[in-house]
């Protein structure tokens, strides 16, 4: 009967295995086309990136020519040395580096977090509805939708009066609860496509709340975890505003000294300097993406070898 | 931070003395370029080495975001000992809220009314008799920088007035070069209007206007200044949009633009650049014919701690960056102007030796307008003269009749 | 109120067929597994949301206070010509970049399932923008639009010297830039997402319409489409929401100008709460962009009631 109730789904994610459209061996003018597109869409992603690793190789004279895509006549990695080394932030002239041990901490801790809260949530609004959870998911949804300095200062003074301002387990609470909302809907709406039958034959074998969720959904939800860990390890990372007012000093983020670097109103602006900083911080979600895109495959494959 | 408090407080039990223990004192501010941060190591250093209490850094980039961050962590309970503000009227409420140290006894004891000059700076910080901040700089906006090649180019002289600016322009324009650098953001300008608006009008009427809110001489002289500052756009290039002020300063320093308008922190581009005032570019004190210098700049504000040793700390911090060695030292870093007479400045050059001379004569200050109006209400003006500069379609009189409203909604 | 999922079959299920007793204590487990969300909703945004509502009828300025002033704060932000303007171009905004992302997403997702064999490097250029920070990466677009550095410039040395490409500089069209550049950054999420639902539906579709000699792109077009309704709704949320918070992108390349040309919302909103100290005016702000978002949930909710309600009284 499980088996039985399990194979929808698994065809479902074995089509990820099973070739789509037409047939890939032969070159045919379709399979060009397809080429053809992915290569200029790619072409126009990647002309900023272009610009800027151009501009952080070069001198600031050179920059001030403005021959914005010309490689470097003299490549200099000076820039990306400074940015990651001795750039000044304030008083300190440590560059990126420091706040890159606290941003990996929030990161893997709020991550993790976060993205099990909304799929508990998710499971709970799609298989374990109760009087109101609609409504709860209702308003969650809109809350993602309010400017979040709208909610700052609630936020601030409820979490002083727990004691939890400007503390690590105080940020990683507020990007759950900022998380939540697109989270939860991922999960919810990820949840209730899955055939009904693989719950109702769960429930019928007597398992409860969370034997079905850790022994069945989590297993399964491996392929949308991953959109959410992409989305969450974004957020999270690049995240500015809840850092500088929630973490403290001590657990201050990496992008509070990007942000020092890359910001000046009366200053002199080092946009090679700049450059090289942001394409420094962004290589922690860039690894995460190249990593889970594996994953992103191999776990509908996994979910396919398990039915 | 605690974690040092509380070492030293067993340090100082350990001892067995009853002097107040040294402290960590953080500072909140948003100087993280080159040589704003030059100029915060001196007031840091200076800090450090007066005893055992420390300067703990936290910058924070853009002065939006500092004071943001310092009036949420006042909020939350974690407030910073000491953070960095403009003068202006944005902090009105912590004062009144009784959230801020009062410098009062500490002020009068050292007489910091008898040497902080001009008065307008003083009145940022001295609030109905208390002192609640310390101004620390002075930054003029009343400048222009010009490029002499780019003139001689043109084959006129530096301009005398805006209006003889205006003559001159369409031969700059001939020469291939772009006679008025401008960057489209909207504090630039609303930075280069202010300064032609003080020239059309004057500092007394000025003040009528902005101080006083006087309508009926707003609705009379606005018209004017709205004309004349449109006549600026055509002489301006079609990479305006958007541009950073430090582009567009790089324009006159690389000669493509004749002139920019723009707050004494331009300097620093030219003195990068390796460029001489006086042979490379000229530095024009505006208005020409009446030099002036406004009095913008940054101040600091101590919130109120429950440690007394903190609080100990705090004083001592106010009291070392009005010190005259101090401020020369960090003006000079800076860049800017310091809050009072007796100080050496013998290693500024020649633009900030004009300032310097300019300021002294208290008929040469325009007060920053940011005394006057509300945050709120220049923000509005601000709004006014950005649309007004990028819509040529919305007439004089619609800008002016909109001018007078937000001055009369103004508190 | 079940107006997201793509079916309430499920729920249904679980609560007709278990006996009484026992669907209760497993619900005390749901709410137990719930209880963050519980807080979220309720201490956080519904308490948030009415304080907001609360402050846009005082004086607040620095810190939030309850000196009411009645409907002065709404008065004065219809009065103002920079929020009207805000208003129309998050509209326009919308719309486009909602079209764009949507469409552009599901054609890169459909192309992507084409069995690529670089499938991980397309993926990871097309997500990558995703990653950076839009300080600097505005500041990039913005030099690229900008006529003496960037594209036109390039294009003009080309040989091409007429060549015309300058959105920014314009306020006409300075609101499309901000769009390119917006989709540039978002439109990898939603690719990732349509992916996600592509490969979740069933292989027996794709037989079967093999089988009818239905062409691959109205496979794509009328069968699967209808059938990833979740993961469209997903997407189209998060992108609703980067639309309707919009600021960042629009900071670093326009700063809102030529002018006033391309403000929003939610920069006024948070202008107003930090710099320009008028919480209430910010309050206002935010209270009335929440309006539309609450009348589209609770005209979905009527509308799903009504349609629960119906199908009882059928049975």
């Amino acid at each position: 009967m499980t088996s039985e109730a399990l194979s929808p789904a698994t065809t479902g994610a074995s089509g990820a295995v099973e070739p789509r459209g037409a047939k890939p061996k032969k070159l045919t003018i379709g399979r060009v086309g397809v080429y053809a597109f992915l290569v200029i869409a790619a072409l126009f992603f990647l002309m900023p990136l272009w610009v800027m690793i151009v501009t952080s190789l070069k001198g600031l004279p050179e920059i001030r020519l403005g021959q914005l895509f010309n490689l470097p006549a003299q490549v200099t990695f000076e820039p990306w040395l400074k940015a990651w080394d001795t750039a000044c932030t304030g008083r300190d002239c440590n560059g990126l580096k420091p706040g890159f041990m606290n941003s990996l901490k929030i990161t893997l801790l709020s991550v993790p977090v976060s993205i099990v809260v909304a799929m508990i949530n998710g499971y709970a609004l799609s298989f374990w509805k109760y009087k109101g959870s609609d409504l709860l998911f209702g308003i969650l949804i809109f809350g993602a939708f309010v400017p979040y300095q709208v909610v700052i200062y609630p936020l601030i003074i409820g979490l002083s009066k727990v004691g939890l301002f400007a503390t690590l387990p105080g940020i990683v609470i507020v990007h759950t609860i900022f998380g939540m909302p697109i989270l939860t809907l991922l999960f919810r709406n990820f949840f209730a496509s899955l055939p009904p039958e693989l719950f109702k034959a769960a429930r019928v074998d007597g398992a409860g709340f969370w034997q079905i969720f850790f022994q069945i959904m989590l297993p399964m939800s491996v392929p949308i975890a991953i959109v959410a860990v992409i989305l969450q390890t974004t957020g999270i990372w690049n995240d500015f505003l809840f850092g500088t007012v929630f973490a403290g000093r001590e657990n201050m983020p990496m992008t509070v000294q990007l942000n020092n670097i890359v910001t000046t109103t009366t200053g002199v602006r080092e946009y090679n300097v700049n450059m090289a900083a942001t394409i420094l911080t962004a290589a922690v979600p860039l690894a995460v993406y190249f990593i889970s895109g594996k994953w992103f495959v191999r776990g509908i494959a996994a979910g396919a070898v398990k039915g | 931070m605690k974690k040092f408090a509380v070492v030293a407080a067993m340090a100082t039990a350990l001892l067995g003395s009853t002097a107040v223990h040294a402290a960590d004192v953080e500072v909140i501010h948003w100087w993280t370029s080159g040589g704003e941060q030059a100029a915060v190591s001196v007031f840091a250093r200076e800090f450090d080495a007066l005893g055992e209490d420390k300067w703990v850094d936290t910058a924070i980039a853009g002065g939006e975001n500092a004071r943001a961050a310092t009036l949420q962590r006042i909020l939350g309970g974690d407030a910073p000992g000491a953070a960095q503000f403009n003068p202006g009227r944005q902090y009105e409420e912590l004062i009144s809220g009784g959230m801020l140290l009062d410098l009062t006894p500490l002020a009068e004891k050292e007489g910091w009314a008898d040497f902080i000059r001009p008065a307008s700076i003083s009145e940022a910080c001295l609030v109905d008799g208390h002192w609640w901040c310390v101004p620390v700089n002075i930054h003029s906006w009343n400048w222009a920088w010009a490029s002499m090649p780019a003139f001689e180019k043109a084959g006129v002289e530096l301009p005398t007035s805006f209006d003889d600016f205006l003559t001159k322009a369409p031969k700059l324009k001939e020469a291939g070069v772009i006679p008025f650098a401008i960057g489209g953001e909207s504090w630039q300008i609303n930075g280069a209007f202010g300064v032609i608006q003080t020239a059309m009008l004057g500092l007394a009427d000025r003040e009528k206007i902005l101080k006083d809110k006087d309508l009926e001489l707003a609705k009379s002289k606005m018209a004017d200044v709205f004309t004349k500052f449109r006549e600026f756009k055509q002489f301006s290039d079609e990479g305006s949009a958007n541009r950073n002020w430090n582009d567009t300063t790089n324009l006159v320093v690389t000669d493509q633009a004749a002139m920019q308008i723009m707050g004494d922190w331009a300097r620093g581009e030219f003195g990068v650049a390796g460029e001489v005032a006086g042979t490379d570019y000229a530095c024009l004190a505006l208005p020409v014919e009446h030099p002036t210098v406004s009095t913008g700049g940054d101040i600091f504000l101590f919130p109120k701690q429950s440690d007394p040793a903190v609080e100990e700390a705090q004083l001592k911090m106010a009291s070392m960056m009005v010190n005259p060695q101090v401020q020369a030292l960090f003006n000079n870093a800076k860049g800017s102007m310091p809050i009072r007479d007796d100080v050496d400045m013998s290693l500024a050059d020649d633009c900030m030796k004009k300032g310097l001379e300019i300021i002294k004569d208290p008929a040469n200050i325009a007060v920053d307008a940011g005394r006057w109006l509300s945050n709120d209400t220049t923000g509005q003006m601000n709004d006014l003269v950005a649309q007004f500069w990028a819509d040529d379609s919305m007439t004089v009189d619609a800008a002016v009749e909109q001018y007078v409203n937000i001055l009369q909604t103004a508190e | 109120m079940s107006q997201y999922a793509q079916s309430s079959d499920a729920a249904a299920l679980v609560s007709t067929s278990p006996p009484r007793r026992a669907r209760r204590k497993f619900n005390v487990m749901s709410i137990v597994g719930t209880t963050p969300m519980i807080l979220t909703a309720v201490g956080v945004f519904v308490i948030c949301i009415i304080f907001s509502f609360i402050w846009s009828f005082t004086n607040s300025k620095l810190f939030p206070n309850f000196n009411f002033v009645g409907m002065d704060q709404y008065n004065r932000l219809w009065a103002s010509d920079r929020w009207r303007i805000s208003v129309g171009n998050v509209f326009l905004f919308g719309v486009c970049s909602l079209v764009a992302n949507m469409v552009f997403g599901y054609l890169l997702a459909v192309f992507m399932d084409q069995r690529i064999k670089q499938e991980d490097l397309f993926r990871s250029i097309f997500l990558y923008p995703f990653a950076m920070s839009l300080v600097v990466t505005g500041l990039v677009w913005q030099w690229m639009f900008d006529p003496n550095l960037g594209i036109q410039s390039a294009v003009r040395q080309l040989g091409w010297t007429d060549f015309q490409f300058a959105p920014l500089t314009n306020q006409a069209t300075a609101i499309y830039g901000v769009v390119l550049g917006g989709v540039w950054n978002g439109v990898g999420v939603t690719m990732a997402i349509l992916l996600a639902g592509l490969r979740g539906v069933d292989a027996e579709i794709w037989k079967a319409a093999k089988i009818d000699g239905i062409p691959a792109w109205r496979t794509y077009l009328f069968i699967v489409l209808p059938m990833m309704k979740g993961a469209l709704l997903t997407a189209f949320i998060l992108q609703c929401t980067g639309v309707v918070r919009v600021f960042d992108i629009v900071i670093a390349m326009t700063q809102g100008g030529p002018g006033v040309a391309t403000q929003m919302p939610a920069i006024y909103v948070i202008q107003h709460i930090t710099d320009r100290v008028n919480v209430g005016q910010g309050m206002a702000a935010a209270c009335t962009m929440l309006l539309p978002v609450l009348a589209v949930i609770v005209l979905q909710g009527v509308l799903q009631w009504n349609a629960k309600r119906k199908k009882e009284k059928a049975i």
